[in-house]
């Protein structure tokens, strides 16, 4: 396995990196087929946490017949302990603006969205006043392309892509059977390429350089770099973008306070890694996949407090559609409360992990497939700490 | 014609008569009215030509699209994990110590409304809340406190 150290890296946020005009006269002239290739050649994978290749998205998306198709950018970024999507489009959202616009050309679509959480909404000004001016640009390109903000309502489940289409559709957030996928049926169920802000950025960023660069960082499995939200215990808080393929030991060293008793890589919905595993667990797609945010506990965090708090996170957004995850959030939170006042014996958790792995197979969508990650690692690592 | 109904038709010329423009429709009555009457409602299935059982069961499912009334000033103070490892309590309880409510409630004057939200995207700098669509990231008990007393003044 190839190891990387920590390396800091400044693609996203690099200013000046993103002449519009320039770039897009110039990506407009070429080949499709082409930019698909360079996009697939770089390795990209999304950023929003599911890692799908880009451009097998973009590929397939363009592959379909139709006279509509469309382009969304996942703004919803409901994940907990995950910010770096508002500051990208705070700072440079010149960048996402282009790799939605290259997206379309490639695709075939006329008409972009950003799907913006209402969470974000004070953002809603700048945005539309730099979209004004990009979209002016497109008709001076004579590129037949638009883009517009729809906002959200508070749902972190609108965050799913299918929940999403339902929610800009006019409809409760309610996640769709899959298949049919969004590059076949998204939104209006037409063709749909919906990317990560971020996603979209390092589009660019390979539009504009080719793929080499980009294909320079990382390891084999995840290429590049990502941008990572950094919370918790730790004395540098904030939103970094490192090369992916670090040990998280190495991640523990720079950004923990001296005492880190575990890492919840991935928000509530990811996977709690205790401090004996630091040196063996690999950031990545080989390793455990992130969409960016790490969240760092020291010893004087109770891990039932933190498995609790997720728990109540998703029994609030469960969209209540499927049984699995409407009762079997229900169920794991009262479960370890029981546990937790001696209603209940010790060996009752393992009753609940059950329940959880059952929820990855029966239920609908991501939401309820992922809750047993957090569940199981914190279980597992901090039994004690769940039960007494 | 009522207000509620200049406001909704108004909403609808701009963003066009199809479902597509529900969401955008109900967030525009929200935000001048502060939640969904049940004229508004009404109004809005009227006007876009849909089951007032639809506009319902489409509003309900999202938080920010209240059906029961709600302050000139929503206050949503984070709750998730982060913002409760950086002390989200004592802000929540000088808040409700000083509006006199509970969360979830509605000062008798009509002008705040005090809730808790899900993380809000400021994990590296909570705790943090939102007044309607502003946002107060590393607050304190005090500050949070200061922030609403600069409200009050507001009309
Ligand atoms: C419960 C749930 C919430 C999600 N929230 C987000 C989100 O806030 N932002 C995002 O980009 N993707 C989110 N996703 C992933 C999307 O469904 C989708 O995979 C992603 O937008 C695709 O973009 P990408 O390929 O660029 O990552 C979520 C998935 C699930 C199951
Ligand atoms: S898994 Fe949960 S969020 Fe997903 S469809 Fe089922 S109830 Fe809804
Ligand atoms: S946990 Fe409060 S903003 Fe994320």
């Amino acid at each position: 396995m190839e190891h990387k150290t920590i390396k800091k890296v400044d693609i996203i946020f690099a200013k000046d990196t993103c002449n519009p005009r320039e770039l897009l006269s110039k990506t407009l002239q070429r080949n499709p087929d082409d930019i698909i290739l360079d996009i697939i050649d770089s390795g990209l994978k999304g950023r929003g946490g599911a890692g799908f290749p880009t451009g097998l998205k973009w590929k397939f998306t363009r592959n379909e017949v139709s006279e509509d198709k469309y382009v969304i950018c996942n703004a919803d970024e409901g994940e907990p302990g995950t910010f770096k999507d508002r500051e990208i489009l705070d700072q440079v959202p010149e960048k996402v603006f282009v790799g939605m616009a290259v997206c379309g050309y490639v695709i075939g679509a006329r008409e972009g969205y950003i799907y913006l959480r209402g969470e974000y909404n004070f953002l809603l000004r700048s945005l539309n006043a730099k979209l004004e001016t990009f979209n002016a640009l497109m008709k001076e390109l004579k590129f037949d392309f638009h883009i517009s903000i729809r906002s959200g309502s508070g749902a972190y489940i609108c965050g799913e892509e299918s929940a999403l289409f339902e929610s800009m559709e006019g409809k409760r957030g309610e996640p769709r059977n899959k298949p049919p996928y969004p590059t076949r049926a998204g939104y209006n169920h037409k063709p749909t390429a919906i990317n990560n802000v971020e996603t979209l950025v390092y589009t660019t960023m390979i539009t504009r350089l080719g793929p080499t660069e980009f294909k320079a960082l990382g390891t084999q499995d995840s290429r590049g770099s990502k941008v990572f939200s950094v919370s918790g215990d730790t004395p540098i808080a904030g939103i970094y973008e490192l090369e992916l393929g670090m040990p998280l030991a190495d991640f523990v060293d720079s950004f923990g306070d001296g005492d880190t008793k575990a890492v919840q890589v991935g928000g509530a919905s990811g996977h709690c890694v205790p401090r004996k595993q630091f040196r063996d667990t690999i950031i990545g797609f080989e390793g455990i996949p992130t969409g960016g945010s790490m969240m760092i506990f020291n010893s004087s965090r109770s891990m039932y407090n933190v498995l609790h708090d997720y728990l109540e996170f998703f029994t609030e957004e469960s969209c209540g559609q499927c049984t699995p995850c409407r009762v079997g959030c229900q169920q794991l939170l009262k479960g370890i409360e029981a546990v937790k006042r001696g209603e209940r014996k010790p060996d009752y958790l393992e009753e609940l992990k059950k329940l959880a792995d059952t929820m990855k197979v029966a239920a609908k969508c991501g939401l309820g497939q992922s809750v047993a990650n957090p569940f199981n690692s914190i279980v597992n690592n901090f039994r004690e700490e769940i039960i007494y | 014609m009522s207000k509620t109904e200049t406001l909704v038709r108004a909403l609808v010329d701009k963003h066009g008569k199809s479902r597509n423009s529900l969401m955008p429709v109900l967030q525009g009555v929200v935000k001048e009215e502060r939640y969904l009457s049940e004229e508004a409602m009404l109004e809005v299935a009227r006007e876009l030509d849909i089951s007032a059982a639809d506009v319902f069961g489409t509003a309900s499912f999202y938080t920010f699209l209240d059906t029961v009334p709600r302050g000139s000033y929503v206050i949503r103070v984070c709750k998730t994990i982060a913002c409760h490892m950086a002390g989200k309590d004592v802000v929540i309880d000088a808040l409700s110590d000083m509006l006199k409510i509970k969360v979830g409630e509605t000062t008798v004057d009509g002008k705040f409304t005090l809730l808790t939200a899900n993380c809000l995207g400021w994990c590296h700098k909570g705790p943090v809340m939102l007044v309607n669509d502003e946002v107060f990231p590393q607050i304190t008990a005090q500050k949070a406190v200061e922030i609403v007393e600069e409200y009050a003044r507001k009309k």
